[in-house]
């Protein structure tokens, strides 16, 4: 299991999700956890996702997505999980 | 499982207050290039850098791009170069092609700096050492990345004061020899006591004789980071404050353990060490003398700045020790004054001066770092600065270093453009007063006693 953190923050507008989850799943990536909350008006979304299938190097796949949140107006970050887990587990 | 809000702190952190992983510098020993012949040890020298760090810049970008944190700089760091060129150099004028070989590997490899244009004299300077201390200023000069140190003195040897004396010279020489870029030579020369064989951040970097055939050193950053977060303890008493800055600086240390960690399994190098420092940059927020003032200081300089100094740096050092295996190099506060827009702003407003610059420097990492100072200062009175800030490492058993930049054609008040992450700064004052009767006494001056410390 590859996990990598998917964030999507911007202004809230219908189909983020859905667009999103649909990139994934053409991508053969498991969605493993997903929450959301909003912070100072603006939309933000955490996908956990196992990119261990994904059938693109890790490099297009997050630029894929930086690209698909540009046409909807947000930002989409994918990162590694262990960044995350070195600073906050010890 | 790592929850939404952990996510958003870390990612608040590198995007808005300036958190990145400010270098990997790969440390590469040159000592089995050796050779007699001038050219084949250039030759040597080219081909062993380009092939070992061939990757250092191509496993930067991937680790930046997977991890969504910048790594500022890819740098590399060699055997100091008297060493490696003293059965080959003659002249200085043969040192200087050895410059210009590593600037053409550093440009080859497409790293921004290579460290370990150096000479090691605490005791006493071989030939080939004042070869290369004499060359410095036209090295510096003919190179765009090189970088150079000398290391004048330690606790266990005491000081070198015909070294320390000789460089006053070379420091004037280097400014001059740059004069058309305002004395930018300077910014890349930098002289040390006690001199660490491992550290990663120039211009004082160089790979110690102590140290493998290649190693992985990281050095982390985030000033931006630790005032943010104290911002939620302001009013606070100390207890409070030094709990905050140590949490803090082991979540960003985590942060370079983590990369460094990857980038010595990628590129097949053992990782070395992490050095803790917090590295203040130009860009306005990602600055030390910001943190002294959401600790309560009008400004950098104000009385009370040596102690907020002292505990910043104590407990930087507390968390980053826990988060990293192998903690090293300079680890501590930098305090460049042209890298840091508070600190500029500080001198422009009168509140910091030379002499508390030096004062605070007896309880941070570093030194005199990056101090603009008047081009028609004496020789002898650089030597008398760096003879200071050498003495405050000898006796406090600390690394010290002066980076001092005579500027040649400006005086007291008109600024300096370095640009990009040596900044600009304001040309400072220096005491008037004559010290070229204590300099040209030569000689050495002894190691200090370690017990009855006090």
């Amino acid at each position: 299991m590859k996990k990598t953190v998917v964030t999507v923050v911007g202004k809230d507008s219908v189909g983020i999700i859905a667009k999103v989850c649909t990139y994934l799943a053409n991508n053969s990536v498991n969605i493993l956890d997903i929450s959301q909350t909003i912070v100072d008006g603006f939309f933000n979304m955490m996908m956990i996702v196992d990119v261990a299938e994904c059938s693109k190097d890790f490099e297009t796949f997050s630029h894929e997505l930086e690209q698909i949140g540009e046409e909807m107006g947000c930002i989409i970050k994918a990162q590694r999980e262990d960044i995350f887990d070195s600073m906050h587990r010890i | 499982m790592i929850n939404i809000y952990e996510v958003l702190e870390t990612n608040d952190m590198i995007e808005k207050e300036n958190l990145d992983v400010r270098t990997i510098t790969l440390g590469i020993s040159l000592l089995n290039c050796i050779d007699s012949d001038l050219d084949k040890l250039n030759e040597k020298i080219y081909n062993r850098i380009t092939s070992v760090a061939k990757e250092l810049v191509p496993t930067g970008k991937a680790i930046e791009k997977e991890f969504g944190i910048p790594v500022v700089n890819k740098r590399i760091s060699v055997t100091p170069a008297a060493l490696i060129g003293a059965s080959a150099c003659k002249t200085a004028e043969d040192f200087v092609t050895i410059a210009r070989t590593l600037d053409k590997a550093a440009k080859a490899t497409g790293v921004n700096f290579i460290g370990g244009y150096s000479a090691l004299v605490s005791k006493g300077m071989t030939e080939s050492d004042e070869l290369l201390i004499r060359s410095i200023p036209k090295a510096l000069a003919s190179t765009d990345f090189v970088c150079s140190s000398v290391n004048l003195g330690s606790t266990k040897t005491g000081l070198n004061m015909d070294a320390v004396k000789l460089m006053g010279d070379i420091v004037l020489d280097t400014a001059k020899e740059t004069a058309d870029r305002d004395s930018i030579g300077c910014a890349k020369l930098v002289v040390f006591c006690n001199a660490p064989d491992d550290n990663p951040f120039m211009a004082g970097a160089f790979h110690g004789v102590t140290e493998a055939d290649e190693i992985i050193n990281v050095g982390v950053s985030g000033p931006g980071v630790m005032r943010k977060a104290l911002e939620s303890v302001r009013g606070a008493d100390f207890g409070t404050l030094c709990e905050k800055v140590k949490k803090t600086a082991f979540k960003i240390t985590r942060v370079g353990q983590l990369v460094a960690r990857e980038a010595s399994k990628r590129m097949g190098v053992p990782f070395g060490i992490i050095d803790l420092s917090l590295a203040p940059t130009p860009a306005v927020g990602d600055s030390i003398a910001d943190i002294f003032e959401e600790m309560g200081l009008q400004r950098a300089g104000a009385p009370g700045t040596t102690a907020a100094l002292a505990l910043l740096n104590d407990q930087v050092k507390k968390g980053g020790i826990m988060a990293s295996s192998y903690v090293g190099g300079l680890s501590g506060a930098f305090i460049p004054v042209s890298e840091d827009q508070g600190m500029i702003n500080a001198v422009e407003d009168g509140a910091l001066t030379l002499e508390k610059l030096e004062a605070m420097t007896c309880v941070c990492s570093v030194g005199l770092d990056m101090i603009a100072i008047p081009g028609d200062t004496k020789p002898s009175t650089i030597s008398g600065i760096i003879a200071d800030e050498m003495a405050i490492g000898m006796i406090n058993q600390k690394t010290t270093a002066a980076r001092l930049i005579p500027v040649i054609g400006k005086g007291v008040g008109e600024n300096v453009e370095f640009g990009g992450l040596l900044g600009h700064a304001p040309v400072m004052p220096v005491n008037q007063f004559d010290c070229s009767g204590f300099i040209n006494r030569g000689g050495r001056i002894p190691a200090p006693v370690h017990s009855f410390k006090n």
